[in-house]
């Protein structure tokens, strides 16, 4: 019997290897993420305080899935909106763990070097980078960073308030490192290794 | 006495230093023992989830796994976590609910442990916010019961947050969305508790960092709904909350020529207050929008501090649509 070719491929819509993103994506979330469940009600976007500024709302970003369309998806900013504010997880009817899906789109897109616009990967690479070296987050290397990278114009205006929470103690100068340092880099060493490999 | 393993998280010695002090300042009258989780590292915040997975619950289960240790190591160790950070509650919550909820991730998390020489059997600790703790654990007459100095006619909005009550994975709130126990925790205090339908609206979480200008609306619906409301102050559980609305407010006036100016406490620092604590010993004064015309209200001084921040500039640029500040709309409607 001839192997049969979905129609989304034939008509050029999507590739072969992206008809299972919607599982793949399911797959790649924490906990049972129940995307697949999804009956496109709209409950998710009706509920996102920061849906005005998404390319696509939640409910359409999951139908994009569906439809296989890998760019699409990676490249919109919708995951990067998403301020993980759960209205949608707790209204879903179908229990759809979407801001958990958000994340893994957010690590699907830096994999894949699609998102648009790199203000806010960069800023959780960032974060990121300061809490694999420390063990501790450290705001004033952070935002001093990251505000050069993206926001040298916001700087002055910032000035003020940085000023205030340095002198009023509430920004570390120096940062905070844990004792066993060494421990942790262990533990998210093996922990990539495990990633790569799942 | 009671006895909890205490997660501070990084916030508590830093932007919300004002938090850990009242803290401290509350938990003696309360008979309430906290022992801090020793060598506990950042839970990632809403930032690592978004690069690796299995990275990303690995550093957030070390503290699971620490803690988890502390208590074996004693007899009749405490059982419970309490973290007062929103954010780090949910990540200690969600680890050690998804590791039971999909127990592949769980044993790829104990792999990663082991290469440090820990393990974490989910479902072991219990993770609970101080909110919890103190609304359910010590109750609300044990709280009444200390107050010395009620908070009578201060007008106060609750501001819950969005990580405390969602997505709530072991049900311990009233309400997902307009959960109630901040309420009741500062009417026992004797607060004027204005009802504030936006208590579990977001403050924009890190968008204030990666993306001002949705953040800013945020932080202006909240503010100006408080402040619609004849809020002079309001009192929140989360430190991300405390630092937008806070350090942010300067620059969401600016952003949409308002002029709001609405100080935010942790409801701890009303707790201290209540209780008899002087102003500096709860960290107040530490906040950006000063809280000393709110306060002022009940009779607390708050010795003056150098306020923050230029003198603001005079409007003079080009005649350009703005929002009207409030003073402006009144002298409209006359």
């Amino acid at each position: 019997m001839p192997r049969m070719t979905d129609e989304r491929v034939r008509a050029g819509l999507a590739r072969e290897e992206d008809l299972s993103l919607l599982h793949e994506v399911s797959m790649k979330t924490a906990g049972v993420s129940h995307l697949e469940m999804c009956i496109q009600c709209g409950t998710c976007g009706g509920s996102c305080p920061a849906a005005q500024d998404m390319d696509h709302t939640p409910r359409m970003l999951f139908a994009m899935l569906r439809a296989g369309m890998r760019d699409e998806v990676l490249r919109s900013n919708t995951p990067w909106i998403c301020v993980s504010c759960y209205h949608c997880v707790v209204r879903c009817p179908q229990e759809v763990h979407i801001a958990d899906v958000m994340y893994t789109l957010k690590g699907m897109a830096i994999h894949a070097k699609l998102y648009v616009n790199s203000t806010a990967p960069h800023f959780s690479q960032t974060f990121v980078g300061m809490v694999e070296t420390f063990g501790r987050s450290y705001e004033l290397g952070l935002a001093s960073r990251h505000y050069l990278r993206h926001f040298p114009l916001r700087l002055p205006g910032m000035i003020p308030m940085g000023f205030g929470m340095i002198t009023k103690g509430r920004m570390a100068i120096m940062p905070k490192k844990i004792k066993h340092m060494d421990q942790l880099k262990k533990i998210l060493d093996r922990a990539k290794q495990l990633e790569l490999t799942s | 006495m009671n006895k909890y393993l205490l997660y501070p998280g990084c916030s508590m010695e830093s932007s919300g230093r004002a938090y850990g002090e009242s803290i401290n300042a509350i938990v003696e009258s309360l008979d309430l023992h906290f022992e801090e989780i020793d060598d506990w590292n950042c839970c990632g915040a809403t930032e690592y989830l978004g690069i690796n997975l299995i990275p990303a619950y690995s550093l957030i289960a070390r503290n699971l796994a620490l803690a988890a240790r502390q208590s074996a190591a004693q007899t009749n160790g405490p059982h419970t976590v309490v973290a007062p950070c929103s954010a780090c509650y949910l990540n200690l919550a969600k680890a050690d609910y998804y590791m039971q909820e999909r127990p592949s991730l769980g044993v790829k998390v104990n792999e990663a442990l082991e290469a440090g020489g820990l393990q974490y059997k989910a479902g072991t600790l219990d993770v609970r916010h101080l909110i919890d703790v103190l609304v359910y654990d010590v109750g609300l007459e044990t709280i009444q019961s200390k107050v010395v100095r009620p908070l009578h006619g201060l007008k106060v909005v609750p501001y819950m947050g969005c990580m405390l009550p969602r997505p709530d994975y072991q049900h311990r709130w009233s309400d997902h969305e307009h959960p109630t126990e901040l309420d009741d925790l500062l009417r026992a205090l004797g607060a004027d508790v204005i009802d504030y339908p936006l208590t579990t609206s977001c403050c924009g979480g890190h968008m204030t960092q990666i993306g001002p200008e949705t953040a800013f609306e945020l932080i202006r619906r909240l503010v100006a709904d408080a402040d619609e409301r004849g809020a002079v102050l309001m009192a929140t559980v989360c430190p991300m909350c405390q630092m937008n609305i806070d350090a942010y407010q300067n620059e969401m006036n600016h952003y949409f020529g308002t002029d709001y100016h609405m100080p935010i406490l942790f409801f701890t620092q009303l707790m201290g207050l209540a209780f008899g604590r002087e102003p500096d010993e709860v960290g107040i004064g530490l906040e950006l929008v000063s809280s000393r015309n709110a306060l002022a209200q009940i009779g607390v001084e708050v010795p003056i501090t150098q306020e923050p921040g230029a003198p603001r500039k005079k409007y003079e640029g080009l005649p350009m649509p703005r929002r009207w500040t409030k003073h402006e709309q009144k002298e409209a409607v006359k």
